[in-house]
């Protein structure tokens, strides 16, 4: 901003000392915006998740009682996840589709974990804009596809809960899960 | 104008002041106050003397085996009516604990749920996430929460230790100059807490009342020196990291300081001030 | 500003020039914190205060905007929240321990600031809007420090709220409906804390707009000096940047090294350890004190403990502890000497040491228990304090005779001789 630096204003320089105090100036200010970069890191820092968001970023889930064609809702990092015990029908349903006529082409084989193919587990999280899908509860519509239907703007998703139909871009997203024993999974 | 207001002003404050202190000092020498046995036992019991890895500028809780010792007396004695509810279970990691033993720790504590839909309170098996839940207590007094305890108090860690060894008889010489003083029913003499009557009964009363896994000896004066250590750890826990990065902060402004001081006699080298 | 030999602002840079002629931002900081400047050439390190005030204010907006981020205004959850942010929160413990004493630091600062100001004569024509301008920004202060105190809604948060907004309870026939009416009930809870909050966040703010307007009316006389003694050539004064920032810059330094000595490695002995003991109506803790900075006003507060004529004590004691602070106000009338620096003002000098002990004391007995001995010397160093600024102030100034002036603030740095060879050349 000010057109005259500190060395501008000094009287002129005596032959060997300008080089060394130019130095101790420049050393000086630099010290300070190194301060000044370091005091940044809190600053910015503090708003990212804290200890007590980031300790509930995995839960565990007993699956024991949901039965075939079943399903549940649970909160993972605030927002819902959903739980379902597919039966053989919506396997088969699902592996019946030509994967490459899909919008985001994956096999249930993909979304599921080896030797639990009929554990569906996905976040209830609309990829269109966000919204919960309907479908987990008893009653609620599954869409034309049996799987969830997102009631704001009729995405449709199947038995793998796939994206069929509707706006939603992306296939419902898959958290990172893993089977602990045969029936509790920990999510996240 | 603006003088003599003053001046008036001045007279009537400087004149109610004296006027007060007159009459003050006139009862104080009439009627000088009274001694009080909280003043005479406060005097006589000097706070104990107490080392913690903590303590000064260096301090930490690096010394995790008195950490934990603390935090089994804590939950084998303090916990019957003291809850630590600022405290998650996930921040005992930092007592040396890995995420397991965390996790069994949790589990032995029953959470209190709310569910605002039905109004239930449900009570779940606790897990890392949670805090130590609140504690119900039935009896006389009202034991505060631990938590902050040590930064709650004058004298914070030493005036916990001085506590829990402190309960006593109460002197003959006290109840000879104050007979008033004497201790009532349901309450018992301890010279370090402020009114000298607590409602707390003794709770550490033999040596070997919790045994150590570490194999120290648990003598009485060991458990109140654990426990405090344990409690200077849940009042801020982030002390270590405190004092580690306040010398990394002074040792910098130090050397920017000195950088700064140069800088400032370079540029006003040739001005005389 | 008004020394015409002040440097002025050429921007070389097309674009600064095309800056200066739409908005002249950058000639602004120039002409006021820049070469364009001029200052007297002989200022103390009392004079880098003024500074520091500005850089504590910053760092009070700064910590203060964030911990707003993770704080929780209810009288349920405030208490949690703010040991959320000890905890949890991402250097929480940090930046709220930097705030809780950047405000005592603030204090520091601003105090010694005054008591500069009183001893070098700072508050005297032709700087009495800058005076007056200052004690507003330190009233401001301690309204906004003291709810911010409150926050935590610790037991010292909520006696303490008790006991100020009890103060108002004592005028006359509109004091208990005044009293209900800032708490927004019987007594401090939810309503108080929200309201104290948004002023506590709004405050500052305010703060920093009397800050500038103290700037702009410092700039119209040019600041004063250690001799007291007007500016009269060049030769007195240098150019703001980069003297007094070089010079200002090594203070910060060493305001930094003390305050951050506070922050890592004591940041709770200034502070009262009941404030860790969540708010509880039904229990007062056995001595209430505010924070350190208030000691004195307190002090003066209690003393007042009998009635006079047909004034209550308690009334009596809420006018003096307001008159302590207002009197400050009419200072430059009640100080008519011509000479400004205490440097050349013996009477004057020794009543000033007088005050500033004064004060120490009544700071000493405020943060004491209501008790004698407290009581009587706090009675008595309030007496001595309504004395020094309103009875011995105006008669010292009219009847003392001051050492003799240097001419110039060149011949008091240089001597006589040099400052005549220097006018010579001149």
């Amino acid at each position: 901003m000010t057109e005259i630096t500190s060395t501008d204003m000094l009287d002129p320089p005596v032959a060997d000392g300008v080089r060394r105090r130019d130095f101790i100036n420049i050393a000086a200010v630099s010290a300070a915006g190194v301060g000044a970069l370091a005091v940044l890191v809190p600053l910015i820092t503090q708003m990212e998740p804290s200890a007590d968001v980031l300790a509930e970023s995995s839960i565990d889930v007993d699956l024991a009682a949901i039965m075939p064609g079943q399903a549940i809702k649970k909160i993972f990092r605030k927002q819902p996840l959903f739980l379902r015990n597919l039966t053989t029908k919506e396997i088969a349903e699902a592996d019946a589709v030509p994967v490459a006529s899909l919008r985001d082409p994956q096999t249930l084989a993909d979304r599921t974990k080896p030797g639990h193919t009929n554990w569906l587990i996905t976040m209830g999280v609309c990829t269109h804009l966000g919204c919960v899908p309907l479908g987990t509860g008893q009653g609620e519509p599954r869409g034309e596809f049996g799987g969830y239907f997102c009631p704001c703007h009729g995405s449709q998703y199947d038995t793998a809960a796939r994206i069929r139909k509707g706006p939603a871009p992306k296939n419902l997203a898959v958290p990172d899960y893993i089977f602990t024993t045969a029936t509790t999974v920990k999510v996240g | 104008m603006v003088r003599i207001i003053a001046f008036l002003a001045g007279l009537f404050f400087a004149g109610a002041l004296l006027y007060t202190v007159l009459l003050g000092a006139y009862s104080f020498i009439t009627e000088p106050p009274a001694p009080t046995a909280e003043k005479w036992v406060h005097a006589r019991f000097p706070e104990k003397e107490l080392h913690l890895a903590s303590d000064g500028p260096f301090g930490t809780f690096d010394n995790t085996q008195q950490l934990q010792r603390g935090f089994q007396v804590y939950t084998e004695v303090c916990s019957n009516c003291h809850s630590l509810k600022y405290v998650a279970f996930r921040d005992l990691k930092a007592l040396g604990y890995n995420d397991d033993e965390v996790k069994a720790i949790a589990a032995k504590y029953k959470v209190p749920a709310f569910d605002p839909n039905t109004g239930e309170v449900k009570s779940n098996t606790g897990v890392a996430a949670d805090h130590f839940p609140p504690v119900v207590y039935g009896g006389q007094g009202n034991p505060p929460d631990l938590s902050l305890i040590t930064k709650a108090r004058h004298g914070g860690a030493i005036y916990v230790h001085s506590l829990l060894t402190g309960f006593q008889p109460q002197p003959a010489e006290l109840l000879k100059q104050f007979p008033e003083a004497t201790t009532p029913t349901g309450l018992y003499f301890n010279p370090y807490f402020a009114n000298l009557n607590i409602a707390m009964p003794p709770p550490l009363t033999a040596d070997g009342q919790v045994s150590y896994k570490d194999g120290t000896v648990a003598t009485k004066d060991q458990m109140a020196q654990d426990v405090s250590a344990f409690l200077v750890w849940t009042a801020e826990p982030k002390l270590g990291k405190r004092h580690q990065t306040g010398w990394a902060v002074e040792l910098f402004l130090l050397f920017a300081t000195v950088l700064g001081y140069m800088a400032y006699q370079n540029v006003w080298r040739d001005k005389k001030h | 500003m008004s020394f015409p030999w002040a440097n002025v602002y050429k921007p070389s840079h097309p674009f600064m020039q095309w800056m200066d002629e739409k908005l002249p931002l950058p000639r602004l900081v120039y002409n006021s914190l820049g070469a364009g400047y001029p200052v007297p050439r002989n200022l103390n390190y009392f004079w880098n205060f003024g500074v520091l005030a500005g850089v504590c204010l910053m760092i009070q907006i700064l910590t203060g905007v964030i911990l707003a981020m993770h704080y929780s205004v209810n009288a349920d959850s405030a208490f949690a929240s703010t040991e959320h942010i000890m905890r949890d929160v991402n250097w929480g413990w940090m930046l709220r321990y930097a705030h809780a004493n950047g405000a005592s630091a603030f204090f520091v600062v601003v105090y010694i600031h005054i008591f500069r100001g009183f001893f070098y004569g700072s508050y005297k024509a032709p700087r009495e809007m800058i005076w007056l301008l200052g004690v507003t920004i330190f009233l401001l202060m301690m309204a906004t420090a003291f709810m911010g105190y409150v926050l935590p809604w610790g037991q010292m948060s909520f006696w303490g709220t008790q006991v100020i907004t009890g103060l108002f309870s004592a005028i006359p026939l509109v004091g208990d409906a005044l009293h209900q009416w800032l708490l927004g009930g019987f007594a401090p809870d939810n309503a108080a804390l929200n309201r104290f909050f948004s002023l506590h966040f709004l405050l500052p703010f305010v703060i920093l707009g009397v800050v500038i307007l103290h700037v702009w009316s410092l700039h119209i006389p040019g600041s004063s000096n250690p001799t007291g003694v007007d500016v009269k050539t060049e030769s007195d004064t240098v150019p703001f940047h980069p003297y007094y920032t070089a010079k200002d810059g090594f203070g910060l330094g060493v305001f930094l090294l003390f305050y951050c000595g506070l922050l890592f490695f004591a940041p709770n002995a200034l502070g009262h350890p009941d404030n860790y003991i969540p708010a509880n109506p039904l229990q007062t803790p056995a001595h209430i004190v505010p924070e350190w900075y208030f000691w004195p006003y307190y002090a003066i507060l209690r003393a007042f403990t009998q009635n006079i004529l047909f004034i209550p004590a308690k009334l009596m004691g809420v006018l003096a502890m307001f008159s302590s602070i207002l009197i400050w106000f009419f200072l430059p009338w009640l100080d008519r000497s011509p000479v400004r620096s205490g440097h050349f003002r013996p009477t004057f000098r020794k009543f000033y040491w007088v005050l500033l002990v004064d004060v120490a004391v009544l700071g000493w007995c405020g943060g004491a228990p209501a008790e004698e001995p407290y009581v009587m010397i706090s009675q008595v160093a309030a007496i001595y304090y309504f004395l020094h600024f309103l009875v011995i102030l105006p008669v010292v100034s009219s009847i003392e005779r001051p050492d003799p002036l240097p001419f110039s603030i060149t011949e008091a740095v240089l001597g006589k001789d040099d400052a005549a060879a220097l006018g010579a050349a001149a």
